[in-house]
C-alpha cells in the first residue's frame, strides 16, 4: 500500500518524498497500474485501437454506399458465412445493420469516451489541479481494465446469433425494442447489453474517481473558481456520467429481463410500451452527447489561450456555460422522439428547452473568438485543430438548432441530415478536439516533439476528408434519404459517391497520423518542459516532459489571481 | 397556355438564380414526389403542411444558420489576418467585457425567439387534424393562418410489417398489402418507376381531400415509420400504439416515401407509394376494391400509369 500511504501523506501536506517506494517496471507497471498517467496512456492506446476498428467498420459502410445497389455486403456475408445467392444477400443486408450498430457503439463508448474522460482527464486533470494522483488509484485501475472486456463483448456480439439465422446485433446503438427484443432472439443482443453494463460500470467508477479528485485534491489556493477550464469540463462531464449511466443501465436491464425472463416492460402484448424504452434511453443518450463534447470544450479553451498568448476570455461564463449545458442537457431528451407520437404540448416544451442550449453554446463559441481577439497567435498544430473544431462545431451546432424545431424535424428526422449533424459535432467536433489535445499534450506525455510538417499535413487532409464525407450528407437528408439504409434510390447516388471519396481522403489522413506518431517516436526530438511558451500557464507545463512518475511531492501553492 | 409558359420561364430563371446560391434550397426544380439526382434541398411540396415546412426551413432556418456560420467564419478570418504573431506581436491582456457578453447572450435569445414563433405554428398545424374551421399557415408562416383545409373525410390505417406496408380503408373495412417491386418487376409491370421506391399496390387517395392517417405496426412486430417527404409527414409505426397524422394533397401523381425507423434487414426495402387521383377516380377505385376485395381488379378502373 505504499502508494496509498504516500498519497495520504501528500494530501495532508507532509513531505514524504524520501520514503522508499520503487517504480514498477515491465508488464506489472501497466497491468497493476495505479498511476493516473500510466492509466491515462493506456486509455489513449485503447481508444486508438477501438477507433481503428470503428473506422474500418465505417469504411465498409462507405464502400457499400458508394454506388446504388448492393456492392460488398453480400460478398462479405458469402466470405464470412459460406452462404450463396439470396441467402448471402439476406445475411449481407443484416450484416450492414450490424456494422452500423457496432460502428456507433465502438466510437461512442470505446473511442471518444476513453480518449477524453479516460485518457486526457486521467492524465491532465490531476496535473492541472496540482494533485499527486487521483483520489482512488485502484478504482482507476479497475475502471480501465473493465473496458477491454467490454469492447471484446461488443466485438464478440458480431459473431453470435442475432435474428433467427443471422449473426450479430443489428438494432442500432439506440437498440430500440421490439427490434432488440423479439426482433433479435439470439444471444448477440445480450452480449451488447452486457458490454454496455461493463462499460457503464467502468465509466461510473471513473466518474466517481474524477469528481472526488477534483473536489478534494486541488492544490492549496486553487479554489473552484481558479481551477483550469479543462478540470471544470471534466468535473461537469463526470457528474453527467454519474447521473446518466445508471438510467441506461436500468433501461438495458429491463430489456435483458424482457428478453430472457418473460417481463414485458417494453412489450405491448403484456401491457408494456416500446416508447418507454426510448424515453429511458434518451434520458441517458442526450447527456451522453454532451459527455462526448464537454471535455473537448475544456481542451480547446486551453489551446486557444495558449497560442493566443492571452488568458481565456470570460472564464466564469465559460465554466458556468458548461454547467448550464450539462444541466439543460438532462431536460431535452425527447427531441430525439418527435415522430413517436408525442402530444403537441410535449413537443412544444422540448422544442423550447432544446433551443435554450444554443445560448450557452453560443457563449462558448464567442468567448473562444474573444480569447483569440487581440492575441498574438502562432498557428501551431494544436491551434489548427482547435480553430478547426470551433468552425466545424459551429456548423454542427446550427444544424442542431434546425433539428430542435419539431416542425422542421418532421422532414429531417431519421434522414442523413441527422447523420451529418451529429457527425459534425462528434466526428468533426469531438474528434478534432481529441486530436487537438493529442498534439497539444503529446510533447508533455512523451517528452518528444512530432514533425510540424506531418502534423499540419494530417490536419489539412483530415479537414478536407471529413467535410467531404459529411457535408453532402446534409443534401441527402434534405432530399429525404433515410439513415441506416444499405441501398438507396438512384437519385441519391451523386452525394453518396462524394461522401465515400471523403472517406478515402480521411483514411489517408489517418495513415499520416500514424506515420507522424511513429516518426516522432523515432526521431526523439526533445520537447522540453514547455514547448508552447509563456501562453501555456497551467501546472502541467511546470513539470518535466514526461512528468516524473509521481509529481507534486510538495504541493504547489496557487497564489496568482488568475491561475487559470 | 401562355401563362403556364411564363411561369415555367420564371421557374427556370429562379432555378438558375438559386443554383448560384447552393445554400438557398429551392424546391422549384425538383421532380414531384421523389428525389431528383443530385438534389440538395427538400422535396417539392404538395400539401399545406409541407408548404409551411419548406417556408420555415428555406425561408428562415437556412438563412439564419448560413449567416451565423458565415459570421463566425468571418471573425475567424479576421483573427487569422489581424492577430497572428507577425501582425500583432504583443498580445492584449483583456479578459472581460460585460457589454459584449450581454450582447452575445441576448442576441442569440432574440434570434431563437424569432425562430420559435413560426416554429410553434408549423408544429401546431402538423399535430392538429383539420376540423374544417381551423385555418392553416401554408407557405405564409408568419400569418395567423390563411389556408382553409376541409374536415377530414377519409380515414386510412397504415400498418408497418416486416417488411411491407398494409393499408386499410377504415370506412370500407378493406385492406391490402403494398410490397416493393424488384428491378425485373418494375421493367415488366411499371416501366420507368424508380428502383427501391416502386411498389406493387400503391395507396390510392383523392386529390384536394383531407385524409386522416392512422399509423401502427403489427402487434408482434417492430417499430417502423411512415414518411412521405412531399406531404411533410413522418410518424412512427409502433406496436400497440395508434399514431395519427393527416394530409391534403393538391396535385395528382405518385408520391414516394421510405420506412424511416430501423426495422431489420429489409429496412431499406419497404417503400411507401401514395397515388393521388381525382375524386371520381378514387370513388370508382374504392368501390371496386370494396366489392372485389382484389387490388388489381380495383386498380384496373384507374387510368394506366
Amino acid at each position: 500500500m505504499a502508494n496509498t500511504a504516500n498519497l495520504e501523506a501528500h494530501a495532508t501536506g507532509h513531505d514524504h518524498a524520501s520514503h522508499g517506494h520503487h517504480t514498477p517496471t515491465g508488464w506489472r507497471r501497466w497491468v497493476y497500474s495505479t498511476n493516473h498517467k500510466d492509466i491515462g496512456i493506456m486509455y489513449l492506446v485503447f481508444s486508438i485501437i477501438a477507433g481503428v476498428i470503428g473506422g474500418l467498420l465505417s469504411g465498409a459502410m462507405r464502400l457499400e454506399l458508394q454506388e446504388p445497389g448492393i456492392q460488398i455486403f453480400h460478398g462479405l456475408a458469402a466470405m464470412s458465412y459460406g452462404l450463396e445467392g439470396d441467402a448471402a444477400l439476406d445475411a449481407g443486408k443484416h450484416m450492414f445493420n450490424v456494422f452500423v450498430s457496432a460502428h456507433a457503439l465502438i466510437m461512442v463508448f470505446f473511442t471518444v469516451m476513453p480518449a477524453t474522460m479516460g485518457g486526457f482527464a486521467n492524465y491532465f486533470a490531476p496535473l492541472m489541479i496540482g494533485a499527486p494522483d487521483t483520489a482512488f488509484p485502484r478504482i482507476n485501475n479497475v475502471a480501465f481494465w473493465l473496458l477491454p472486456p467490454a469492447l471484446l463483448l461488443t466485438v464478440m456480439s458480431m459473431f453470435f446469433e442475432g435474428p433467427s439465422g443471422a449473426l450479430g446485433f443489428g438494432g442500432g446503438w439506440t437498440a430500440y425494442p421490439p427490434l432488440s427484443t423479439s426482433g433479435h432472439p439470439g444471444p448477440a443482443t445480450d452480449f451488447v447489453i452486457f458490454s454496455l453494463h461493463v462499460a457503464g460500470v467502468s465509466s461510473i467508477l471513473g466518474a466517481i474517481n474524477l469528481i472526488t479528485t477534483i473536489l478534494n485534491m486541488r492544490a492549496p489556493g486553487m479554489t473552484l473558481h481558479k481551477m483550469p477550464l479543462f478540470a471544470w469540463s471534466v468535473l461537469v462531464t463526470a457528474f453527467l456520467l454519474l447521473l446518466a449511466l445508471p438510467v441506461l443501465a436500468g433501461a438495458i436491464t429491463m430489456m435483458l429481463t424482457d428478453r430472457n425472463f418473460g417481463t414485458t416492460f417494453f412489450n405491448p402484448d403484456g401491457g408494456g410500451d416500446p416508447i418507454l424504452y426510448q424515453h429511458l434511453f434518451w434520458f441517458f443518450g442526450h447527456p451522453e452527447v454532451y459527455i462526448m463534447i464537454l471535455p473537448g470544450f475544456g481542451i480547446v479553451s486551453h489551446i486557444v489561450a495558449t497560442f493566443s498568448r492571452k488568458p481565456v476570455f470570460g472564464y466564469m461564463a465559460m465554466a458556468y456555460a458548461m454547467v448550464a449545458i450539462g444541466f439543460v442537457g438532462f431536460v431535452v431528451w425527447a427531441h430525439h422522439m418527435y415522430t413517436t407520437g408525442l402530444s403537441l404540448d410535449v413537443q412544444r416544451y422540448f422544442v423550447a428547452a432544446t433551443m435554450v442550449i444554443a445560448v450557452p453554446t453560443g457563449v462558448k463559441i464567442f468567448s473562444w473568438i474573444a480569447t483569440m481577439w487581440g492575441g498574438s497567435i502562432t498557428f501551431r498544430i494544436p491551434m489548427l485543430w482547435a480553430i478547426g473544431f470551433i468552425f466545424l462545431f459551429t456548423v454542427g451546432g446550427v444544424t442542431g438548432v434546425v433539428l430542435a424545431n419539431a416542425g422542421a424535424d418532421r422532414a429531417l428526422h431519421d434522414t442523413y441530415y441527422v447523420v451529418a449533424h451529429f457527425h459534425y459535432v462528434l466526428s468533426l467536433g469531438a474528434v478534432f478536439s481529441i486530436f487537438a489535445g493529442w498534439y497539444y499534450w503529446y510533447p508533455k506525455m512523451f517528452g518528444y516533439m512530432y514533425s510540424e510538417f506531418l502534423g499540419k499535413l494530417h490536419f489539412w487532409v483530415m479537414f478536407a476528408g471529413v467535410n467531404l464525407i459529411f457535408f453532402p450528407q446534409h443534401f441527402l437528408g434534405l432530399a429525404g434519404m433515410p439513415r441506416r439504409y444499405i441501398d438507396y434510390p438512384d437519385a441519391f447516388a451523386l452525394w453518396n459517391r462524394v461522401s465515400s471519396v471523403g472517406y478515402y481522403v480521411t483514411f489517408v489522413a489517418m495513415i499520416i497520423f500514424f506515420y507522424a506518431t511513429w516518426e516522432a517516436s523515432r526521431k526523439k526530438r526533445p520537447a522540453g518542459n514547455n514547448p508552447w511558451g509563456d501562453g501555456a500557464t497551467t501546472l502541467e507545463w511546470t513539470l518535466s516532459s514526461p512528468p516524473p512518475f509521481h509529481q507534486f511531492s510538495t504541493l504547489p501553492k496557487i497564489e496568482s489571481k488568475d491561475a487559470h | 397556355m401562355v401563362t403556364g409558359q411564363f411561369f415555367r420561364k420564371m421557374g427556370a430563371v429562379s432555378a438558375a438564380a438559386m443554383a448560384l446560391m447552393p445554400m438557398l434550397a429551392s424546391a422549384q426544380e425538383a421532380g414531384r414526389g421523389h428525389p431528383e439526382p443530385g438534389q440538395f434541398h427538400l422535396q417539392e411540396s404538395v400539401t399545406p403542411i409541407m408548404d409551411s415546412i419548406v417556408a420555415f426551413h428555406d425561408g428562415i432556418l437556412m438563412w439564419t444558420i448560413t449567416l451565423i456560420v458565415l459570421f463566425v467564419l468571418a471573425l475567424l478570418v479576421v483573427i487569422v489576418v489581424r492577430f497572428n504573431a507577425k501582425a500583432n506581436p504583443v498580445p492584449a491582456r483583456f479578459t472581460h467585457n460585460t457589454l459584449i457578453e450581454v450582447i452575445w447572450t441576448v442576441v442569440p435569445i432574440l434570434i431563437l425567439v424569432v425562430i420559435a414563433i413560426p416554429s410553434f405554428g408549423v408544429l401546431s398545424d402538423q399535430m392538429t387534424v383539420p376540423d374544417g374551421e381551423r385555418k392553416y399557415l401554408g407557405a405564409n408562416i408568419f400569418s395567423l393562418g390563411e389556408v382553409e383545409v376541409p374536415e377530414a373525410t377519409i380515414t386510412i390505417k397504415a400498418s408497418g410489417e416486416q417488411w411491407y406496408w398494409n393499408y386499410e380503408y377504415v370506412d370500407q373495412g378493406v385492406a391490402f398489402d403494398s410490397n416493393i417491386l424488384s428491378e425485373a418487376e418494375i421493367a415488366e409491370l411499371k416501366p420507368g418507376q424508380p428502383r427501391l421506391l416502386a411498389v406493387n399496390n400503391e395507396l390510392v387517395v383523392p386529390v384536394d381531400t383531407t385524409v386522416r392517417l392512422q399509423v401502427t405496426a403489427s402487434p408482434t412486430g417492430v417499430i417502423h415509420a411512415f414518411a412521405v417527404p412531399s406531404f411533410g409527414i413522418k410518424v412512427d409505426a409502433v406496436p400497440g400504439r395508434l399514431n395519427e397524422t393527416w394530409f391534403n394533397a393538391r396535385e395528382t401523381g405518385i408520391y414516394y416515401g421510405q420506412c424511416s425507423e430501423l426495422c431489420g434487414k429489409d429496412h431499406a426495402y419497404m417503400p411507401i407509394a401514395v397515388r393521388v387521383v381525382s375524386a371520381d377516380e378514387y370513388e370508382a377505385f374504392v368501390a371496386a376494391l370494396a366489392e372485389s376485395r382484389n387490388y388489381d381488379t380495383a386498380a384496373a378502373v384507374l387510368p394506366a400509369l
